[in-house]
């Protein structure tokens, strides 16, 4: 039926379709549909930077008018990919200006950007309203003035955890008096100073301002004065809170913090004077969102008070600095939480804060609507996991981080197979999923078994044998990524399916057992896979011993082929 | 029944027969089952499992290669640590080889400390770098050598190298809080300030001197509030600026000194904890 429809009918249906996946579905139905969806389609999202070049992406979608862009594995962020492995955004700005495409939107993760990277986007799209950097490394503050200067009608500038070298060049007074559109304006993660007197006439002008995340060089004073300016914020995060709680200043900021009746989420932190916190504590009852993760300033008994008067919390992210104890107290009063991120305060030596299983119990008692979990812990026993499975079968994500990386169940001195099997098992709709602890391939088989919605994985210091890879492989229909490192998983693992791959995004592997004739192998026979070999220590070329085995194997599925970007070190088979 | 000791590079993994490495092991009549590693209550076989060290697998990060070089080495050492004879108590003890339960210095009580054996000194006596190549390392040491263990982003393993975190009880230096306990002779119990909330010798007294006033006068309410605060303060100020107490601190070199000599700023650098001391026993001050 839905054939004899004009275009303009199907593309109005086709409207109303928000995801890519959703999208992406209904363009292989049929010719016409395909053709529809790609004129119509504005949304880019390309999980994997390499998987497709830019050039045939604006020849399939001319009025693309947003970009997402993936560059980097994930285990990037942990140090295990060299810094220059790829991943850079340049081709993607330059394809993109050549063509004349009306680029609005840029949102990279992982992402190597470079100054004039930012510079030929500055340049080159008069539109450009937002631009999202995560986890982004290569760019200067000068990047970011181009960007200010040039981006006339700019609604977003968000930088989350980039690396960003400073330059001292006064980036937001770049920001001409004529800009007045900015909704969110995240510098969280930018080290240096920030023209003061500047940030308040910028705020001051931008009535639209929701989303405001200062760095570390904004003092509490100024804070004051933004916030006083800017009454209608939704999401802050706080710079220096540093002060003298008996100051005019302080009080000054009481009174303002308490018209800020609209922000639902607060960060930042990251250096406090825990005396200063009780100002915030008005807006704290409507607060949905707590990133208390840099403040590692306050105290224990501190954060229990803060939390005392979060009752609507839905995400917290926090240190665990606060105890199962303080876990304790957020399971009792935060029961809307959705979303808890635990992280270590204390990775170098040994700490004495930390928590255990006994704060997750806590919490998946507590909290009936807990969905999502990151916690890094000292320990973890099977029957807690068990328990927490029980509590909360509806986790979408589950990652546990054991300090140590193999510790078994410290109560039974068993394996953590059974604890991850109850949670695989109970929340049936599980689609990520970050084993730590003592693990043999038992857990595998369960994961292979019950995680059917299963898309990302994530193995570390895990397995004994080819068998573990195997179960997940077979078992998880759904799996998109993998990424495993330091696991006796080898070649018989590896070539068993070869097919499984081009239904996946990505493989990572690193520190186990692949030599380098099972993956020329595997190369030879999946030509729309790039398998790339990265060899730092001993590099590796043709002369080199198929026997050897590979330091870290990264495969992923291609429509274009070896890149031409690769270093010396990574060998695309 | 002994088995000849198979060569386990660090991830535990058991491989082909065709490994050069285990005849070189297998020449030294080491009895390295012995050392195999067991998971399981005491007295149970563990089943059957290809890799016996499997806590250990991997943990040594670019220690691969080297692992069977260095276990031909210490081998000898480490084999008889704790080696208490029968399987059995290796079983049990098969904690030791946790990294975790190693670790005796430092760590926080978990469960595991319960079952190290009293006698892992071979282990500790290794530089830590060693230890943890043999593939039975010390938890910390070899901690610090994982790459990218604990998975933490870069950005925000250097924001915590920056703001270290507080320690529950040590006053740390610079930005924050600077909480030192207050004992008073002959009071209960002990109290803590934060010397960054004052800015000089008087406020810090007097802010005393509210603390410990129901102390002295012995007419506490509820909450340890002194009940008449008129009274109980002048009475507490009479006494302390009379000779009955004496405001002494221990300091970073572990002396006890008369609380007011030096600047303000170099007391609160220096100060470790108060103590409120009876004239009578401040002789020597």
């Amino acid at each position: 039926m839905m054939n004899y429809f004009p275009d303009e009918v199907l593309e109005h249906v086709f409207d109303f379709l928000e995801s890519h996946r959703d999208r992406n579905a209904v363009s292989l139905v049929c010719q016409s549909w395909y053709r529809v969806e790609r004129f119509s389609r504005e949304k880019v999202f390309i999980g994997n930077c390499y998987a497709i070049s830019p050039e045939r992406v604006i020849a399939r979608f001319p009025r693309v008018r947003s970009l997402t862009l993936k560059g980097k594995p994930h285990f990037a962020d942990f140090n295990l990919v060299p810094s220059d492995w790829g991943g850079f955004v340049l081709p993607w700005i330059e394809a993109m200006a050549r063509s004349g495409v009306n680029l609005e939107e840029l949102r990279l993760k992982r992402m190597v950007v470079s100054d004039e990277s930012l510079e030929l986007l500055a340049r080159s799209f008069p539109n450009l309203r937002s631009l999202v950097l995560v986890s982004c490394e290569g760019f200067t503050t000068d990047g970011l003035a181009a960007i200010a200067s040039n981006c006339r009608f700019l609604t977003e500038l968000d930088l989350q955890e980039n690396e960003v070298e400073d330059r001292r060049g006064q980036w937001l007074s770049c920001f001409p008096d004529s800009c007045t559109s900015l909704v969110s304006l995240n510098f969280a993660c930018l080290k240096g100073e920030v023209n003061l007197a500047a940030l308040e006439r910028l705020v001051a002008r931008n009535h639209n301002l929701r989303s405001l995340r200062l760095n570390h060089a904004v003092p509490l004073d100024a804070l004051q004065k933004i916030l006083m300016q800017a009454p209608q914020l939704v999401d802050l995060g706080t710079g220096s809170y540093v002060h003298d709680p008996d100051s005019d200043t302080y009080n000054k900021l009481k009174s303002a913090v308490q018209k800020c009746t609209s922000i639902r989420s607060l960060s930042g932190f990251l250096d406090v004077a825990p005396r200063c916190l009780p100002a915030i504590y008005p807006i704290c009852l409507n607060l949905t969102s707590l990133n208390l993760s840099y403040a590692s300033l306050i105290h224990n008994s501190e954060l229990i008070k803060l939390i005392h008067h979060c009752s609507q919390l839905q995400r917290l992210w926090i240190l665990d600095c606060i105890g199962d104890k303080g876990l304790g107290v957020v399971a009792s009063t935060c029961k809307e939480l959705q979303e808890l991120r635990v992280f270590p305060s204390d990775i170098h030596g040994v700490g004495s804060a930390a928590v255990t299983e006994e704060g997750l119990v806590a919490i998946s008692a507590g909290c009936p609507k807990l969905n999502s979990i990151l916690y890094f812990c000292q320990q973890m026993t099977n029957a807690a996991l068990i328990t927490v499975a029980k509590n909360c079968p509806n986790f979408i994500r589950f990652r546990l981080c054991t300090l140590n990386p193999t510790i078994p169940d410290p109560v039974t001195m068993q394996p953590l197979d059974e604890g991850f099997g109850a949670i695989v098992q109970s929340c049936k709709g599980l689609k990520r999923l970050s084993l730590s602890g003592l693990l043999t391939d038992q857990v595998f088989l369960y994961i292979g078994m019950y995680a059917e919605q299963l898309e990302m994985l994530s193995v570390a210091f895990a397995g004994d044998s080819d068998k573990g890879m195997l179960y997940v492989l077979n078992g998880c229909k759904k799996l998109k990524k993998l990424e495993i490192r330091d696991s006796p998983f080898g070649n018989v693992a590896l070539l068993a399916d070869v097919g499984k791959y081009e239904t996946m995004r990505s493989l990572w592997m690193s520190s186990c057992e692949v030599t380098l004739g099972a993956c020329k192998t595997l190369a030879k026979k999946m030509p729309r896979l790039n398998v790339e070999v990265i060899n730092e220590n001993d590099l590796i070329d043709a002369s080199s011993d198929d026997r050897q085995k590979v330091e870290k194997m990264y495969l992923y599925r291609t429509l274009v082929g070896p890149r031409e970007d690769a270093p010396e070190f990574v060998w695309t088979l | 029944m002994s088995m000849p000791f198979e060569e386990h590079d660090y991830i535990g993994l058991s491989e082909t027969p065709a490994m050069e490495n285990s005849e070189k092991l297998a020449s030294k009549g080491l009895n390295l089952k012995a050392t195999e590693l067991r998971l399981g209550l005491p007295g149970s076989e563990s089943p059957e499992r290809g890799n016996g060290l499997g806590v250990l697998k991997g943990f040594i990060s670019g220690a691969k290669r080297g692992f069977s070089d260095t276990i031909n080495g210490d081998s000898g050492k480490w084999v008889f640590t704790g080696n208490g004879g029968s399987d059995v108590d290796l079983g049990k003890n098969g904690a030791l080889f946790s990294p975790r339960s190693v670790n005796g210095s430092g760590s926080e009580g978990t469960s595991l400390k319960e079952v190290v054996p009293p006698s892992p000194k071979a282990v500790h006596e290794k530089k830590p770098q060693i230890s943890a190549v043999n593939g039975h390392g010390v938890a910390p040491a070899a901690k610090a050598q994982v790459v990218g263990w604990p998975p933490i982003r870069s950005f925000r393993k250097n924001s915590m190298a920056v703001n270290p975190p507080k320690s529950d009880e040590d006053a740390k230096l610079g930005s924050g809080c600077l909480y030192v306990k207050v004992s008073m002779d002959g009071a209960p119990y002990l109290r803590k300030v934060d010397l960054k909330t004052y800015s000089s010798y008087m406020e810090l007294s007097s802010a005393l001197e509210k603390m410990f006033s129901c102390f002295t006068i012995g007419q506490c309410g509820a909450h340890g509030v002194p009940l008449r605060d008129g009274m109980s303060e002048s009475r507490l100020m009479d006494l302390l600026h009379g000779s009955e107490y004496v405001l002494t601190y221990e300091d970073k070199d572990d002396d006890w000194m008369l609380v007011g000599d030096v600047p303000w700023e170099m007391f609160t650098v220096s100060c470790k904890r108060m103590r409120i001391m009876k004239s009578s026993d401040a002789i020597g001050l």
